[in-house]
C-alpha cells in the first residue's frame, strides 16, 4: 500500500501579539500512523493541534487535514476528525448511551448506526451493564476509555488526542493504548500529544517541539540512535534542556 | 436540523437530571407571586396607636371612637401626660400618637377651629406616612359629619376615582414586576451559567471541533429555557388571575407575545454574559448584580422612576425590564392594545437584536 499523506503542514505559524507560539513548523503524517507530538508545557503543542482541528486560524503557513485546507475548508475538516481534550469530555449528568446518542446526532449519524455502534462499543469495553448509568458514577479510567470511543464514534479519518492519559494509572494507560492501536488498525490516523515518554515509544513516529519549533522528528528507535540515548526520556531531556521559555 | 435536535434533547436532559434546580425554576415564580401578593403589602391594618386626650369632652370621645372603629387603627393605650409619648414609642408597639389639646370641644364649637397633633414613628417612613394619611382622612370624615349640620357658604368636595385599580391593590403592581423578575432570572442567569459550565468542563471545545456551528450550540441551549419560561408565564398568569384576582384586561395573546419577546431579550442577555464570563461564579455574579438589581431598582416596579434624579432616570432607559414592566401593566391592567405599546415593543426588539448581534460576534472572536 503506497503511503498517503493525511496531515501536512508547511511553515505553519501562530502568533499571539508578539509571542510566537508556533514557529514555522513543517511535517507530514501518513494515513494509519500513530503520530506522537511531544514537547514540554508551553512548547506550542496544543496551539499547533488547535490549528489543525480548525479551532484556531494560523497566522501564516499552509496546512491541510484529510485533504482539506485549514483556511478554506475547516468545516469539512471538522466532519472528518475526532477530538479528545485533556479535560474530560463527556457529559457527566448524561448516561453512557445518551452521550453516544448525542455525539452520533451531532455528526449526523442515523438511529440505526447509533444503536449498532453503541452496542459494539459497550461490548468491546465490557461495559454492557453500564450503558444506562450516569457517566459521573463511573471510575476515571473507564470514563477516559469511553471518551476515546466517543471521539471515534463517527469513524473519523483522524483522531486528535490532547494529553488523553493525564491523571490515569499505568494499567489503564496501557489499556488506553490498546484502544489506540485498535483504532489505528482500523485505519484511523492518530495524532496524540503527551508528555509521558514511555507512551512516546508506542508511537510510529514522534516529533519533539521546543519553543514553538520542531527540533526532531523520526521513529522512536531512530531518535534514540541519533541522540545516543537509552530511552525516549533521555532524548527528550537532551532536547528540552535547550528550551528558553516555560509556561 | 438533526444535530440541533439531538443537542436540544441533551439540554433538556441536563435540566431534567438536576431536579433541585428544576424545582426552583418552576417553584420560584409561584412562591414569589404568593409572597408579593399576600405578605408584602403597603396597606396598613390595625396599627396600634396611643391617644393623649387633654380635653376629655364629648367631641374628643367621639373622635377617638371614630379612629378606633376604623380598620386601620387600634387604640391600644391612653396616655395621661406628654412625657409618656416618648416612652410609648420606645416600647415599639405604638406606631402613632394622637395628641388632642385642652379645650378641643370648646374650640371646635365656639371658635370654629381646633387642632389635633399626629406624632408618628418615622423610623419606618412609609408606614408613618400611610398612618398619618389615614388618620387625617378619618379626622376629615369626622369633621365633614359635624359640618353637615352647620351650613358652610362654599365648599369644594373632591370626588376621587381610582381608575384601573379601584381598590388600590398592591398585586396590580407586583404581578407585572414578578413576571419581569422571574423571566429575567430564569433566562439570563440560567443560560449564562449553562454555557459557561460547558466552557469550564471542556465540553464546549468538543462541540467547537464538531461540525456543529457554534451559533447552533448556543441557540439550542436557549430553547429549553424558552419553554420553561412559557410554563412560568402561564403559572404566574393563572395564579394572579385566580388567586390574587388581578384581571387580564387586555388581549391575552398580546400579553403572552410580549412576554416571549422579553424572554428572548433575557436569553440574548444571557448569551452575552456567557461570552464575557470565564467561570460559573462570574456568570452568576454578573447576572445577579448587573441584571437582577437594576430590574428591581430601576424598572419602576419597586420605586417610581418619575421621582428619581435625572441620571438614574436616564440609566433606567437601558434596563429592559422597565419597558416590559410598562407593557405588562398597560396590557394587563389598563387593557390597551398593541397600538399603545408599540414604542416599548420596538425598544425591546431593538435591545434583543443588539444583544444577540454582540453575543454572536464575541462568540466568533473567541474562536480566532
Amino acid at each position: 500500500m503506497p503511503e498517503q499523506v493525511i496531515i501536512s503542514a508547511r511553515n505553519l505559524t501562530k502568533r499571539f501579539g508578539h509571542f510566537t507560539a508556533v514557529d514555522t513548523i513543517s511535517f507530514d503524517v501518513m494515513r494509519g500512523e500513530i503520530f506522537g507530538f511531544l514537547g514540554a508545557n508551553g512548547a506550542g503543542k496544543t496551539t499547533a493541534m488547535r490549528m489543525l482541528c480548525g479551532l484556531l486560524i494560523p497566522t501564516s503557513g499552509e496546512a491541510s487535514v484529510a485533504g482539506f485546507d485549514v483556511y478554506k475548508h475547516n468545516e469539512d475538516i471538522k466532519k472528518n476528525i475526532g477530538y479528545m481534550s485533556q479535560k474530560f469530555s463527556l457529559y457527566e449528568d448524561l448516561t453512557v448511551k445518551e452521550n453516544m446518542e448525542l455525539y452520533g446526532g451531532i455528526y449526523g449519524k442515523d438511529k440505526k448506526y447509533i444503536k449498532e455502534k453503541t452496542a459494539s462499543i459497550l461490548k468491546e469495553l465490557h461495559l454492557e451493564q453500564e450503558g444506562d448509568k450516569l457517566v459521573k458514577s463511573l471510575p476515571l479510567g473507564w470514563k477516559q476509555k469511553l471518551a476515546f470511543s466517543v471521539a471515534i464514534f463517527h469513524e473519523p479519518e483522524i483522531v486528535f488526542l490532547d494529553e488523553p492519559t493525564g491523571g490515569v494509572d499505568p494499567v489503564t494507560r496501557r489499556e488506553f493504548w490498546n484502544l489506540i492501536y485498535e483504532a489505528a488498525d482500523k485505519g484511523i490516523t492518530v495524532f496524540v500529544t503527551t508528555h509521558y515518554m514511555d507512551e512516546a515509544e508506542y508511537c510510529s513516529r514522534v516529533s519533539i517541539m521546543v519553543d514553538g519549533k520542531i527540533e526532531a522528528m523520526d521513529t522512536p528507535a531512530e531518535l534514540r540512535k541519533q541522540y545516543q540515548s537509552a530511552s525516549m526520556d533521555d532524548v527528550f531531556l537532551k532536547l528540552a534542556r535547550k528550551a528558553t521559555r516555560s509556561e | 436540523m438533526k444535530q440541533f435536535l439531538s443537542f436540544v434533547k441533551k439540554e433538556f436532559l441536563h435540566i431534567w437530571r438536576d431536579k433541585r434546580t428544576l424545582f426552583i425554576l418552576l417553584g420560584m415564580p409561584m412562591v414569589q407571586i404568593i409572597i408579593f401578593g399576600f405578605a408584602l403589602t403597603n396597606e396598613v391594618k390595625n396599627s396600634q396607636i396611643a391617644v393623649l386626650d387633654q380635653s376629655k369632652d364629648a367631641a374628643t370621645v367621639s373622635l377617638i371612637q371614630e379612629l378606633n372603629a376604623s380598620l386601620y387603627f387600634d387604640v391600644a393605650q391612653q396616655l395621661t401626660s406628654s412625657s409618656e409619648i416618648e416612652a410609648a414609642f420606645r416600647k415599639g408597639k405604638i406606631k402613632m400618637v394622637v395628641v388632642i389639646p385642652q379645650h378641643f370641644g370648646d374650640d371646635l364649637q365656639h371658635n370654629n377651629k381646633a387642632s389635633v397633633q399626629l406624632i408618628a414613628d418615622a423610623s419606618d417612613p412609609n408606614v408613618a406616612n400611610t398612618l398619618t394619611n389615614y388618620a387625617s382622612a378619618v379626622i376629615m370624615d369626622y369633621q365633614n359629619r359635624i359640618t353637615q349640620q352647620a351650613k358652610l357658604p362654599y365648599t369644594i368636595k373632591a370626588e376621587i376615582r381610582m381608575l384601573y385599580n379601584p381598590q388600590l391593590k398592591g398585586a396590580y403592581n407586583f404581578v407585572p414586576g414578578v413576571m419581569a423578575m422571574v423571566l429575567l432570572l430564569v433566562c439570563t442567569m440560567m443560560t449564562a451559567i449553562t454555557i459557561v459550565r460547558e466552557k469550564e468542563m471542556g465540553t464546549m471545545e468538543i462541540m467547537l471541533v464538531s461540525p456543529m456551528k457554534p451559533q447552533m450550540v448556543v441557540f439550542s441551549k436557549a430553547v429549553p429555557y424558552l419553554l420553561l419560561s412559557v410554563v412560568n408565564i402561564a403559572s404566574i398568569l393563572l395564579l394572579s388571575t385566580y388567586v390574587l384576582e388581578v384581571p387580564i384586561n387586555g388581549s391575552l395573546v398580546l400579553l403572552v407575545g410580549e412576554s416571549i419577546l422579553f424572554t428572548l431579550v433575557s436569553l440574548s442577555l444571557g448569551l452575552l454574559i456567557s461570552s464575557a464570563a470565564g467561570s460559573q461564579q462570574t456568570a452568576m455574579f454578573i447576572s445577579l448584580v448587573g441584571m437582577f438589581l437594576p430590574t428591581i431598582m430601576l424598572s419602576g416596579f419597586m420605586f417610581p422612576i418619575e421621582n428619581m434624579p435625572l441620571p438614574l432616570r436616564t440609566v433606567s432607559n437601558i434596563v429592559p425590564a422597565k419597558w416590559y414592566y410598562i407593557i405588562v401593566r398597560s396590557v394587563m391592567i389598563k387593557g390597551v392594545g398593541l397600538k399603545d405599546v408599540w414604542k416599548e415593543t420596538v425598544i425591546l426588539t431593538g435591545m434583543m437584536l443588539f444583544f444577540l448581534t454582540v453575543a454572536v460576534k464575541r462568540f466568533k472572536i473567541r474562536l480566532q
